[in-house]
C-alpha cells in the first residue's frame, strides 16, 4: 500500500547519490586542457618516466642516466618499466596524471597525438642531429613531436656454419632477390629451412619497399595497392612455394620469432633487427654474420623501428622533461645506452660512432640510411592488425595478398577518413 | 508493513482497521507526522548505505558509459564537459557498429560470430559435462568422494591466466601434436590455424564458399558467419569448458544432495531404470538449477575475455576476437572509447535478450507469459 511513496523515496536517492557522484567527478578528476601544454612548475620537481624495457640491462642504464641528470639539477626521477607499456599509457592517459616521459613507438604518434595526449617539443631538440628518416617518423600533421630515443633496421642474419656446410662462400652473399633465392635453395635441407621470417607487415614489408612499394605514399595517403606492394608479398610467396621461406610460426615445431628459428637452428638465415644480439645469447654456439638485406627490382630497402621520448600534453613538469631528454639523447649518453643494451643511436654522430664501436653491427646502421620508418598515421593501427592477421595465413598455394591490399587500402583510407 | 497491527486487533475490526492504516500512510507520506510516521524514513535511512554505495559503484558508472557511449570522447578530454575530444554524437556509435562499412564493423561482426559459435560449444558442454561430474561424484558407491570433488573442482580456483599459458605451452609447444603423433594422427597447427570447424566439416563433403553463402548479413557473408569456431578458438573453448564445469558441478552436488531421497526410493519402488529415473526424476527436480547453470554459462561466455587476452588477442585471423577484447582494444589502444563503450552495450542488450528467451523456453507451458510485454491479465505469477 505505499508503493507510491515507496517508488519516489527510491528516486530520490538514487537521484541524490548520483548528484553527489557527479560533483566528486567535477571536482577535478578530469582536466580540461587539451592545448598541450602546461604551466610549468618551478624549483626542483618529481618526474616520472616510464619505459617498456627489454630487460634490467636497459631498466638500470635508464635509471642511472635519469639518477645522473636528477643529481645535476636538484630533481628527483622515478623510473618505472611497464610489463604492457601501449595498455598502461591508455589507461595513465584517461587518467588526470599520466607519466611525465615515456617510451613512444613510433606507429602509435599519430594515434596518440590525434587523442592529444602528446606535448609537442620536437622544435626545442630538432638541433641534436637526428637522422632525417627517424625526424620524419616522428613527425605527424606536419609537427615534429618528440626527441628519437634510438633507431634500428633489419638486416639479413646467416648462419656461417651451415653457410659453409651448404658449399657457399662469400662471394655468394646474396645482393638481389635471385641471389636470395639461390642460397635459400642451397641451405634448405632436412629440418633447416632457408629463410624463416616473422609473419607480419613488419618483416615481409621490406619485400614491398624493395619492390618499390609501401602502404603510405608521401603525402600521407594510402597506398597499399601499389603495384610494388603486390610484387614483393608475390616474391614471399614465391620463396614459401619453393619451400625455402617459412614464417616463424610455420617451422615444426612453431618458433616465437625468426631469431627463436635462427637459433634453433630450423633457419639459416633470419631477418631481424639489432636486437637479434641479446636473442642470441640464448644460443652461444650458433656462429653468424650480419649482411644487408638483397636489393630488390627497385632498389636497396629496409625497415625503421624506433622509439621517441613522449612528454604527456597533461604533465605539469614539461620544461624538466624535456631538459632530461635533452640530456639523454647526447651521443655520449645514447653510446652508454648502446654499450649497455645494444640499442642504436638516433644520431648521425651517434651512428658514427656506434658504428665505429661494433663493426659487426655496420650492416644495421647503412640501413639506417635508406631505412622507412613505421606508418604513424591515427588510427592505422587496427587496420594494419588485420592486415597482419590475414598476412599470417599466408602460404605457398593459398592466400590473397591481392584481395588483403586491397582491403587494406579500403580500410585504412575508411580510417584516414576518421 | 500492516501485518503487525493487523494481527494486534480482533479479527472482526479488520475492514474498518485496513482503512485507517491507509489514510495514517498516507498522512504520513504527506506530513511525516502520525503514529507510525517515522517508519518510513527510518527505513531509507537503513537502506541508505546500500542505495548510496550501489548508485556510487553500479548505477552511476553504468549511466557514465551510457553516456560515454553517445559521445566520441578520445580519453583526454573531460568526457562530460563537451566540446573538442568528447562531443555529443548521439548514436553514431552504435550504427556504426551495424550499418557503417568498415573495419571496426567488420571487427564487431566478426566477434560476434566468433563468440555465438563459443557460446554455442561451451554452454551446452560444460553443463552436461558438470551435471555428469556431479552425479558421479554424488554416487553413493564411490569411495573417495571429496579426494574427487577436490580434483574436480580444482581448476576452477586456479587463475585464468597461468591456465591459458599452460594451454599455450601444451597446445603451441607441441606436446599435444607429440601425444598425438604416437597414435598416428598429425595435429593441427594449433594457434594459427584459422579455419572453421563448420567449414572443414563443408569441406569434408566439397562444398567451399558455394553461391548460397555470398548474402551478405551486417557486411559480413553467410558462409563466414556460418565457418563454426576456428582450430583456434577449440582450444579456448576446450580450456573454458574444462575450467569452469567444476564450478556447475559444484552447484549441481549441492542441489542434488537437497533431493528428497523418497522419491528417487519411490522411484525405484516403481520398477524404473536408472535412467528413466535420471530422465524423469531426478532432472525435473533440479531443473532451477540448471537454469541457474544455463544463465551464468550464457552471461560468463558472451563476456570471455581472459583466455582471449592471454591467447594471442584475436589471432590467427580474427578468429579468436571476442566483444569484450575487442571492446577494451577499442578503447585502451585507438582512444575509441564511444565506440568501445557502445560495443559494451550492444553485448549487454544480447545477453539480456539471450537471457530472457533461455527463461521462457524452461518454464512450464502452463506459467509461460509472452516474451516481451505485459503479462496476461489473471494469469498467475
Amino acid at each position: 500500500m505505499n508503493a507510491r511513496p515507496l517508488r519516489k523515496g527510491a528516486f530520490l536517492a538514487i537521484a541524490a547519490s548520483g548528484a553527489l557522484a557527479l560533483t566528486a567527478c567535477g571536482g577535478g578528476g578530469f582536466n580540461n586542457n587539451n592545448s598541450g601544454t602546461q604551466p610549468s612548475k618551478t624549483g626542483p620537481v618529481k618526474l616520472t618516466v616510464m619505459i617498456g624495457s627489454s630487460g634490467d640491462a636497459e631498466t638500470s642504464a635508464v635509471k642511472a642516466a635519469a639518477a645522473a641528470w636528477a643529481a645535476k639539477s636538484g630533481n628527483t626521477v622515478e623510473v618505472i618499466a611497464a610489463q604492457d607499456l601501449g595498455q598502461q599509457l591508455g589507461q595513465a592517459f584517461a587518467s588526470s596524471a599520466p607519466p611525465d616521459l615515456f617510451y613512444t613507438d613510433a606507429s602509435r604518434i599519430g594515434t596518440y597525438a590525434k587523442a592529444g595526449n602528446l606535448f609537442a617539443y620536437g622544435d626545442q631538440v630538432k638541433d641534436a642531429g637526428f637522422v632525417d628518416s627517424l625526424v620524419k617518423a616522428f613527425t605527424y600533421d606536419g609537427k615534429f613531436y618528440c626527441a628519437p630515443k634510438d633507431s634500428s633496421t633489419l638486416a639479413l642474419q646467416i648462419n656461417t656454419g651451415l653457410w659453409t656446410k651448404a658449399g657457399l662462400t662469400d662471394a655468394d652473399i646474396p645482393k638481389d632477390w635471385a641471389g636470395l633465392e639461390a642460397v635459400a635453395k642451397k641451405l634448405t635441407s632436412g629440418t633447416v629451412t632457408g629463410l624463416v621470417i616473422g609473419n607480419d607487415i613488419n618483416r615481409s614489408g621490406a619485400f614491398m619497399r624493395q619492390a618499390g612499394g609501401w602502404v603510405v605514399n608521401s603525402s600521407g595517403a594510402m597506398s597499399a595497392t601499389d603495384a610494388g606492394n603486390l610484387q614483393g608479398l608475390q616474391e614471399v610467396q614465391k620463396l614459401m612455394k619453393d619451400g625455402v621461406l617459412k614464417f616463424n610460426t610455420q617451422t615444426t615445431p612453431s618458433t616465437g620469432w625468426g631469431g627463436e628459428a635462427f637459433g634453433k637452428q630450423l633457419a639459416a638465415m633470419t631477418i631481424e633487427g639489432n636486437w637479434i644480439a641479446g636473442g642470441m645469447k640464448d644460443y652461444p654456439d650458433v656462429k653468424y654474420k650480419v649482411v644487408e638485406l638483397p636489393a630488390g627490382p627497385a632498389g636497396k630497402g629496409t625497415l625503421m623501428f624506433t622509439n621517441c621520448w613522449g612528454i604527456a600534453a597533461k604533465s605539469p613538469n614539461q620544461a624538466a622533461a624535456v631538459d632530461l631528454v635533452k640530456s639523454l639523447i647526447t651521443p655520449e649518453q645514447q653510446m652508454k645506452f648502446a654499450d649497455a643494451f645494444g640499442v642504436m643511436p638516433s644520431t648521425t654522430e651517434g651512428l658514427k660512432q656506434f658504428a665505429a664501436k661494433f663493426p659487426d653491427s655496420a650492416a644495421f646502421v647503412a640501413g639506417a640510411e635508406y631505412g622507412t620508418g613505421p606508418v604513424n598515421l591515427a588510427g592505422l593501427d587496427d587496420v594494419i592488425n588485420k592486415f597482419n592477421s590475414q598476412l599470417a595465413t599466408l602460404t605457398g598455394t593459398a592466400g590473397d595478398p591481392a584481395a588483403w591490399l586491397a582491403d587494406l587500402q579500403k580500410n585504412g583510407t575508411a580510417a584516414l577518413a576518421g | 508493513m500492516s501485518d503487525i497491527s493487523d494481527a494486534a486487533v480482533p479479527a472482526v475490526d479488520r475492514p474498518h482497521d485496513s482503512r485507517a492504516s491507509r489514510t495514517s500512510a498516507r498522512r504520513t507520506a504527506r506530513f511525516g507526522g502520525g503514529l507510525r510516521g517515522p517508519e518510513g524514513i527510518m527505513g531509507w535511512l537503513f537502506v541508505s548505505p546500500l542505495v548510496l554505495i550501489l548508485g556510487l559503484f553500479l548505477v552511476i558508472p553504468i549511466a557514465m558509459a551510457l553516456w560515454v557511449s553517445l559521445t566520441n570522447w578520445n580519453g583526454s578530454a573531460n568526457p562530460f564537459g563537451g566540446g573538442q575530444g568528447a562531443e555529443f554524437v548521439g548514436i553514431k556509435n552504435y550504427s556504426d557498429l551495424f550499418f557503417k562499412d568498415g573495419l571496426t564493423r567488420a571487427n564487431f561482426m566478426q566477434s560476434i560470430s566468433n563468440t555465438f559459435w563459443y557460446v554455442i560449444a561451451v554452454v551446452p558442454l560444460q553443463t552436461v559435462i558438470s551435471l555428469a561430474l556431479a552425479l558421479l561424484v554424488n554416487a553413493k558407491f564411490l569411495k573417495a568422494r571429496s579426494f574427487f570433488r577436490t580434483a574436480f573442482y580444482f581448476p576452477s580456483v586456479t587463475s585464468s591466466i597461468a591456465i591459458s599459458t599452460v594451454f599455450l605451452f601444451l597446445f603451441g609447444g607441441g606436446v599435444i601434436n607429440g601425444f598425438l603423433k604416437l597414435i598416428g594422427v598429425t595435429g593441427p597447427n594449433w594457434f594459427n590455424d584459422d579455419r572453421g570447424l563448420v567449414h572443414l566439416l563443408f569441406n569434408a563433403v566439397g562444398v567451399d564458399n558455394p553461391s548460397w553463402g555470398k548474402a551478405e548479413i551486417f557486411g559480413r557473408s553467410l558462409w563466414d558467419w556460418l565457418s563454426g569456431p576456428s582450430v583456434a578458438m577449440s582450444v579456448i573453448i576446450i580450456l573454458v569448458v574444462w575450467t569452469t564445469s567444476g564450478t556447475f558441478m559444484l552447484m549441481f552436488i549441492a542441489s542434488l544432495q537437497d533431493l528428497p531421497v523418497e522419491v528417487d526410493e519411490a522411484a525405484a519402488l516403481d520398477g524404473t531404470t536408472n535412467r528413466q529415473r535420471l530422465r524423469y526424476v531426478t532432472i525435473p527436480m533440479i531443473k532451477p538449477t540448471i537454469f541457474l547453470v544455463l544463465t551464468l554459462g550464457l552471461i560468463g561466455t558472451w563476456q570471455v575475455f581472459d583466455q582471449i587476452y592471454v591467447m594471442g588477442g584475436g589471432n590467427p585471423n580474427g578468429t579468436t576476437l571476442s566483444p569484450a577484447y575487442l571492446s577494451y582494444k577499442q578503447s585502451f589502444a585507438n582512444f575509441k572509447y564511444g565506440s568501445g563503450a557502445a560495443m559494451a552495450f550492444v553485448v549487454f542488450a544480447i545477453i539480456i535478450v539471450l537471457t530472457s528467451v533461455q527463461r521462457w523456453v524452461l518454464t512450464d507451458k502452463d506459467d509461460r507469459k509472452p516474451l516481451f510485454g505485459r503479462r496476461r491479465k489473471g494469469a498467475s505469477a
